[in-house]
This record gives C-alpha cells, sequence and structure tokens, in this order.
C-alpha cells in the first residue's frame, strides 16, 4: 500500500513524513523520525508511556494514526527542555530521585506539564487521577506525586 | 565499620543520578530503542494451546514471500542435554531454556513460542506469521497446581520422574522434587502448646509487570562473531546462555545491556534474544525483536501460584513452640519454581525449636516461572505472617509483640541452616511500634495489620574498573546494570574512598567485552557485592595515588597520606610539601609510571539477611468488598543507605508491587489453558489513584562484611505486604481472607458469607 505523506509539526519544528495508513503516531515518532523518548509499554493506551500532546491535549501516541497528526502540533519529552536548560519538572524528578528504571519517566513528564499547564495548584487526589493512566512499577508512585507537587508549589511561588 | 559513622561524607546523602539527565529527556536508550543500518523485524509465532503436540510446522510459504529473510523453528535450536546449573537465586535447565525458547515436539503453554520470521517490515513479518502452517494434536493440560498433582493429571514430560522420594517413582509425574526442611522435633513442639493454629491458603501467580517489554538486537557476522543489544538484568548471564543455545564460544559474543526498564528480577533469563541471534545468523543482518505485552503476559515472567499450608503452635506466653508448613509452588511449563527459597524463608524470622516444612516443585500448563523480587519467601511468609496474625488475636496479645517474643536475633540458628550474625530484625519490630501510624486512631469499616518479612540477600561475582583520567576524572565501570540507581551508589561509594566529590566521578555499564564477569543484577547484590569491588578498585587508585605523590616528592610511600582527595607528607614529612590533588597527580601520570587504574575481580561472601515490618490501613468498603489502602508504613533494615533516595524508592516500589498482589493481580485462564487478561487493562497493576504515600523508616543495622555495612534493600519489601493487607481487612471485618488477590468479588462474598 502507498505510503501517505504527512506534515505536521514536531516540537515546535515544520516536519514532514512518510507512513502507511495503519501506522501510528508512536511508530512514526519512533521509527521514522527517530524520536525514541516515547516509549511503547502497552500498545493499548494503557500504561501512558507514550504520551505526546497533540494540538495541546494529552494523548497516548500509540491510539493515534501517524495520519491523524496532518497539519496539527505535536510535542514530545525530546521538545520539554530548552537548550541546556531542564523544565523544573524534569529538575524536580532528578532531584526527588522521582525516578528508578526511567521507562516511565518521558510519559510521565509529559502528563504532569500537561497538568500544571492546566492547574498550577491541584491537590494530591488531583495529581493521582490525572496521573493514574501513567504506570510507574517501580517506585510506588510515592516521589512522582511528591516531585508534582513540589514542583507546582515552585512555579507558583516564582 | 559502624553504620553511624559521621565521617561519611557522601554515603546516605541523596545526589542526583549520574545517568539523571537521559533519563528525564528521552536521551537514554532502552532495549528497544537501537536502530541499525539493514535491521530487519523479528517476530514470534505463539502457540494457541495449552498443551498440544507439534505433528509438522510447515513454514515455506512464509519464506517464499517477498520481504521475508529468515524464518527458524525448534530445527535451527540445538537441543542439549539436560544440565541444571546456578543462575542468581534459582537454578536453570539448559534442555528446558531451549525449549522454552522455541518448542520442541509440543507446545506446553498458551504463548509458547514455536516459530520466528525476520522480515523488512513489521507488516510483512506479520504476514509471514500466519503463513507458516502448524498440525497441532491437542492434549488435555493443566493449569491448576493441585490438580497437575492428582494420579490422573494430564502429564507434561514423559521423562520427569519425581526427584527426593525413595523409592524412585515407577511413573512420570508434573512433580518435579520435593524439598525437606527440619529441625527438632514439630510434634513433640506442638504437644507442648497451649493453642494451635492451623490454615490453607492460596496465592496467584503474578507478573513482575515491568513497564519495558523484552527488546533485542542482534547482529551476527559471517565470521561467527555476534553483537547483542537487550534489555536484561545481567548482560553476562545473556551472553552465556545464547552462547550455550546456539553452540558458539562465549567471547564470540558480544552483549551490551540497554538501559532497562525495569525486570523485577523477570528479565534474568532469555527469550528473544537467542531468536533474535538466530534469526540474524540466518539473514546475514542485523534483527531487532520486540515482544508487544501481550507476549510479555502470555510467555514471560510470572512468580508461581501457589497452595500453602502453615500450622504454628504457641504458648499462651506468646512462645512458638512448633512451625509446620505445606508448600505447593506452580513452575510453569519447565521445572524449577522458587520452592527451596520458599521452604527456607518460611520461618526465618523467628526463633522457633521445632520448624518442618514440605515443598513440592510442579509443572503445570503456564509459562515457565522467572524470578521475581525475593523470589518464593512473599508465598510462604504470607501464610506464616497471617496465621501469627489469628495467634495474636486469639490470644490477646498485640502482634508486634508477638513477633518480638519470637524474633530471630544475632546467634539464633535459622531453621533453614546459618546462625545468623548481627541482624536488625528486632529494630524494625520497635521502629514500627514507636511509629505514630501504629496508634493513630481507626473509623468506622477500617482496619489495621502488620506483617514481617525476611529475604538472604546475596553477594557474589563482581568486576569493576576504576579508571583515573588526565584531569582527575574518574571513571568507574561495573558490570552492573543499572535498574533503580545503581549508577549514583557505585558513584557515592567510589567518591567516598577516594575523598573526591561525587560529581567527579562517572559511573558506566560495561558490556561483556569490556570487564571481567559480573553475575546479573539481583538478589539485592549490586550494592553490596559490585559495591564492594568498585570500593577495592578505588582503594588500588588510593594506593597508586600515594606511590606516585612519594616519587615525585622522593619520600618513602609510607610517608604519605591520603586525605580528602589529596595526597598529603606525613609523619617527619609533614608539611614539608604542599598537598598534591588528584587532578595533579593524574596530569602527569605519564611521567610517574602511567596510567592510573584500580581494578577489582571478587566474589563477595557475607551478604546481610534483612528484614522488613510493614504497617497498613484499609477501608473495606461492605456494599462492594472494594478495600482502599488509607495507610502504608514500610520499616526495613538495610545495613546502610548508600543514596537515601533511592533506597526509599525501592522500598515503596516493592511495598507496591506487594499492595497488587495482595488485591488486584492475577492470571485469569478460560477453559481451554487460554489467558484471557494478557493486558495492563485486566490484569491490574496499582496506579497512582489506588494509592497513599508510602511511608518509610530505613533502620540501619550494620553489616560487618561490607565497608559501608551495606546489606541489600530490593526485595525485602515485597514480603510482607500481602500479609500485611490481609491482616488489616481481617482486622476491618473480622473476615480471614486466605486466597489472593483480595479483590471485591471475593471480599464480597465472604463479607456475605459471614453475615
Amino acid at each position: 500500500m502507498a505510503k501517505i505523506h504527512v506534515t505536521t509539526t514536531v516540537n515546535g519544528e515544520p516536519s514532514e513524513f512518510l507512513c502507511d495508513p495503519q501506522q501510528t503516531l508512536l511508530d512514526v515518532l519512533r521509527d521514522e523520525l527517530r524520536l525514541t523518548g516515547s516509549k511503547e509499554g502497552c500498545a493499548t493506551g494503557d500504561c501512558g508511556a507514550c504520551s505526546i500532546m497533540l494540538d495541546g491535549r494529552l494523548v497516548c501516541s500509540c491510539l493515534v494514526l501517524g495520519v491523524e497528526s496532518e497539519g496539527l502540533e505535536v510535542e514530545t519529552i525530546e521538545g520539554m527542555s530548552s537548550g541546556d536548560q531542564l523544565h523544573p519538572l524534569q529538575q524536580k524528578f532528578l532531584e526527588e530521585a522521582a525516578l528508578q528504571c526511567g521507562i516511565c519517566t518521558p510519559g510521565f513528564l509529559v502528563a504532569a506539564k500537561a497538568l500544571l499547564e492546566k492547574n498550577p495548584n491541584p491537590t494530591e487526589t488531583e495529581v493521582r487521577y490525572w496521573l493514574a493512566g501513567n504506570l510507574c512499577r517501580c517506585t510506588g508512585y510515592d516521589k512522582i506525586i511528591r516531585a508534582v507537587l513540589d514542583c507546582a508549589a515552585d512555579l507558583r511561588g516564582a | 565499620m559502624s553504620s553511624d559513622n559521621k565521617d561519611l561524607k557522601w554515603v546516605g546523602k541523596s545526589p542526583v543520578r549520574p545517568d539523571g539527565n537521559d533519563k528525564v529527556t528521552g536521551r537514554a536508550k532502552f532495549g528497544a530503542d537501537l536502530m541499525l543500518p539493514g535491521m530487519l523485524v523479528g517476530k514470534v509465532l505463539r502457540s494457541p494451546h495449552a498443551h498440544a503436540i507439534i505433528k509438522s510446522i510447515d513454514t515455506s510459504k512464509a519464506e517464499a514471500l517477498p520481504g521475508v529473510k529468515a524464518v527458524i523453528t525448534s530445527a535451527d535450536v540445538t537441543d542439549l542435554s539436560s544440565e541444571w546449573v546456578p543462575a542468581g537465586e534459582v537454578q536453570i535447565n539448559f534442555r528446558d531454556l531451549a525449549r522454552n525458547v522455541m518448542a520442541n515436539e509440543k507446545v506446553l503453554y498458551n504463548g509458547h513460542a514455536v516459530a520466528a520470521v525476520a522480515a523488512t517490515n513489521n507488516a510483512i513479518a506479520n504476514a509471514a506469521l500466519e503463513l507458516i502452517s502448524i498440525d497441532y494434536e491437542v492434549l488435555p493440560h493443566v493449569i491448576d497446581v493441585e490438580d497437575a498433582m492428582a494420579e490422573d493429571a494430564p502429564i507434561l514430560h514423559e521423562d520427569m520422574f519425581t526427584q527426593g522420594v525413595t523409592p524412585k517413582p515407577d511413573k512420570p509425574s508434573n512433580v518435579f522434587k520435593h524439598v525437606d526442611i527440619a529441625v527438632g522435633d514439630v510434634e513433640a513442639g506442638f504437644a507442648q502448646a497451649d493453642l494451635i493454629v492451623e490454615k490453607s491458603f492460596k496465592t496467584a501467580p503474578v507478573h513482575q509487570g515491568y513497564i519495558e517489554p523484552h527488546a533485542a538486537v542482534a547482529s551476527f557476522g559471517e565470521d561467527g562473531k555476534a553483537e547483542l543489544w537487550c534489555s536484561t538484568q545481567g548482560q553476562f548471564v545473556v551472553r552465556l546462555y545464547c552462547a550455550k543455545l546456539l553452540g558458539m564460544d562465549v567471547s564470540n559474543l558480544r552483549v551490551t545491556p540497554s538501559e532497562i526498564g525495569g525486570g523485577f528480577g523477570g528479565k534474568t533469563t532469555v527469550y528473544l534474544e537467542p531468536v533474535a541471534l538466530l534469526l540474524s545468523r540466518k539473514a546475514g543482518r542485523p534483527v531487532r525483536a520486540v515482544m508487544t505485552r501481550e507476549e510479555v503476559f502470555r510467555a514471560s515472567g510470572p512468580t508461581s501460584g501457589a497452595v500453602t499450608w502453615v500450622k504454628i503452635g504457641v504458648k499462651n506466653d506468646g512462645t512458638i513452640v512448633a512451625g509446620e508448613a505445606i508448600l505447593k509452588y506452580q513452575a510453569g511449563a519447565f521445572a524449577g519454581s522458587p520452592i527451596q527459597p520458599g521452604c527456607m524463608c518460611a520461618f526465618a524470622p523467628y526463633d522457633i525449636e521445632n520448624v518442618k516444612v514440605k515443598g513440592y516443585d510442579v509443572v503445570v500448563n503456564r509459562p515457565k516461572v522467572a524470578a521475581y523480587r525475593a523470589p518464593g519467601a512473599p508465598i510462604s511468609e504470607h501464610a506464616v505472617e497471617s496465621v501469627l496474625d489469628d495467634i495474636a488475636k486469639q490470644i490477646s496479645i498485640d502482634p508486634l509483640e508477638l513477633r518480638e517474643k519470637n524474633a530471630a536475633t544475632e546467634g539464633t540458628n535459622a531453621a533453614y541452616g546459618p546462625k545468623f550474625g548481627p541482624i536488625g530484625f528486632v529494630e524494625t519490630l520497635a521502629a514500627a511500634k514507636a511509629h505514630p501510624h501504629y496508634s493513630a486512631p481507626l473509623g468506622p469499616n477500617q482496619g489495621r495489620g502488620v506483617a514481617c518479612g525476611f529475604w538472604f540477600n546475596i553477594g557474589g561475582d563482581s568486576c569493576a574498573a576504576v579508571n583515573v583520567a588526565e584531569d582527575g576524572s574518574i571513571v568507574v565501570s561495573t558490570g552492573s546494570p543499572d535498574i533503580g540507581g545503581s549508577r549514583a551508589s557505585m558513584a557515592i561509594m567510589a567518591a567516598e574512598t577516594l575523598g573526591i566529590d561525587v560529581a567527579d566521578v562517572h559511573p558506566n555499564v560495561a558490556d561483556t567485552s569490556s570487564l571481567g564477569y559480573t553475575f546479573l543484577t539481583g538478589g539485592s547484590r549490586v550494592t553490596f557485592a559490585t559495591g564492594m569491588a568498585v570500593i577495592e578498585a578505588a582503594k588500588q587508585v588510593v594506593e597508586t595515588l600515594r606511590e606516585r605523590a612519594a616519587k615525585i616528592w622522593d619520600i618513602s610511600v609510607d610517608a604519605v597520606i591520603w586525605e580528602d582527595g589529596y595526597a598529603k607528607p606525613a609523619g617527619t614529612n609533614a608539611g614539608d610539601f604542599e598537598p598534591l590533588s588528584l587532578g595533579e597527580i593524574a596530569s602527569t601520570a605519564g611521567k610517574t609510571g602511567g596510567p592510573i587504574s584500580g581494578n577489582a575481580a571478587l566474589n563477595a561472601q557475607g551478604a546481610g539477611p534483612a528484614f522488613g515490618t510493614h504497617i497498613c490501613d484499609v477501608e473495606v468498603d461492605p456494599e462492594t468488598g472494594r478495600v482502599t489502602v488509607l495507610r502504608y508504613t514500610a520499616v526495613q533494615d538495610c545495613g546502610k543507605a548508600i543514596h537515601k533516595g533511592y533506597v526509599e524508592g525501592q522500598i515503596q516500589g516493592g511495598a507496591v508491587q506487594g499492595i497488587g498482589w495482595a488485591l488486584n493481580e492475577e492470571y485469569i485462564y478460560d477453559d481451554k489453558g487460554r489467558l484471557d487478561n494478557a493486558g495492563f487493562l485486566d490484569y491490574r497493576i496499582p496506579v497512582a489513584s489506588d494509592l497513599p504515600m508510602i511511608d518509610t523508616v530505613v533502620v540501619e543495622v550494620a553489616n560487618p562484611n561490607h565497608p559501608y555495612g551495606v546489606r541489600g534493600v530490593g526485595e525485602v519489601p515485597i514480603v510482607p505486604p500481602m500479609a500485611t493487607v490481609a491482616n488489616a481487612i481481617e482486622s476491618a471485618t473480622g473476615i480471614r481472607m486466605t486466597e489472593l488477590p483480595m479483590s471485591p468479588p471475593k471480599v464480597l462474598a465472604a463479607i456475605d458469607g459471614a453475615k
């Protein structure tokens, strides 16, 4: 089957790719654009390791087709820091040991950033429910939730 | 060395991990992230049946499909002779390993690999799998452990005759072996008891649930040498297993461990790795094979499900006079459940004169079990800790006090053999008792449970190289994949030993051709054993640095001390020369004797056994049976926490895996022996909204066999939660749940049944 030409913006840069009609956006990001920071943990939208922003909306990129990103803005973990400056959430995750193996970390960071942009002052319960679609098997979530809450407090104070 | 050594500069702190930046930016390369030029896609065809004879396999149509570059079946795998060798905390049989990687003669579980293809893209690989035609003769199957032990059970292996029974049985069985542990005389012990409580339990097999599926990239050369990149807990173990299965010289295979997205014991064996190598050898091109989540559930892990029975006798004052257990563990399709450690751990936390444990290792038509955090221990200790809770209630003694009264201490002869050295069990009990959680008020439908856990921890083979760069910065290479922050702890121990800033130490995980043999990341051994290798190599560097300074100053090396990262003249020479920094000595190393490097290769002995005590509050909804964990506190003796943040993290993560085991996780099979819930939606691991914060208390009773007192952390925390939660549910409802998981339907049925 012929490939389809798609034009998008990825992390602020104009981007074009060819993809199969059935190819997921996650596979396109990883295999065609070589942005392997988004991870495949399940391919069924259950684990959140492939979380990205699509036109400002948090989605599992494994549940979006590559062709659906035509004309849209894609933001991935690779676009989260600017230059040599980590995003405050990335910095907080490091300082508070909020990752162990690190495979779920990109998804958690993308999802947490989306939360704080929407709600700069979330309660612990709100953070827990917002991140309930991101699975972590190493940390028991404790340090992740604390890092997000502490980062939110820092950002409000800044 | 005392663990409360106040002079330590880095040990016990929580610096940012050296590999952290890569992991928060998406730059870190995990198993599936490597792409090589000309790389093919490898895919595996798996059995739809639980138990069937493979009458024939026809791969000709698949081979003829354009874009297919190789097809393999068991005919491509060397069928090895039966040989048991140690592999961490379990034993492994290469014949079974080969037949698990690729089914030969029979398929033994739904998901068992039967063939594999390499093709130029995903779609062609999938199409090729559908073109492989297999003629199966479906056989009766058996999923449950006690059904598999029955006289008339379908037999998985016609050549399996139960070991450990005399005379040798005259017909095959699904029971691979019996394990017996006994001290004292349990009958005499029970005769002295004022109260005897006995109960049977069932635990579900649970998957390790790492978020990163298995992945391997193999590249075979025409010269018979190969490179393999994969997500593993032990690159050297992968090298040995794959070389064995492919009939290669071990050193012809170079295995590079990718970053690893969780393992918990599940990545201590091989599945895709030999398949990718075989495909690459046949195709003459690099091959990448990655499991889907469904394949992870159907074909890898889990740990055993089990049926257990425990009987404990006590005096009215709470003294345990005898303990007895019968443990039946599922091994999956091939022998080798963690029944041995399960039997050894059952009563290990307690000083009991009379103990008898009998264990059975039983094959069933499920995936072969793999190690999972303290393999075997959570299952047997769940039963013991549940019975102890009932005893405490019946003789009206505080459950922590009951445990304190019987706790193993230094000098106690453990029922499984050795005499304990310094251990911190009673310290964890005291810390739990003193914790505000233990006396906090409870509301309606709420209850509080406590339970304890034990794990041996291991040492073993590790190598380390500490190399001084020209500017005095340090590269530390080890062979231990960093699964949860071990680079940070290696950097801390090297910096502490060298007296320099931890930021000047750069740890690195080496491939199998760059460093000597290092056993896998497992058994809670890395910070202990690989840590000892790093410390020894760093000490060699310090010796060399003193020699070089002595040479520069032209004084005796005995007159040079190493302090805070500087060589200083001492004794009669004190103050004669300006101290020399590591960087200064390094920059002139070429003139004083050459590169400065320390290399250690050791077998670490004297691992420190560790104990944990957990407290859990739950609320049970009487209308739905749903159990909500309200508060959780985990106390553990770690010997010495090297990186405090990651020690706490290990405890929290282990406790939450245990909560999942207690409340949610199980495999659901249909009547044909096919797995019905092979995905994260239906196999429900705990999510953030299920949980409270997990409070940790780190107790430090130093292990005298490690320079900084390390015991090992990762495994103990998964042992107590199942009984802790069950005991909390009992406290809330008055009902003793005896079957895991304690999911809403089961709890509701128990509540309704008690009305």
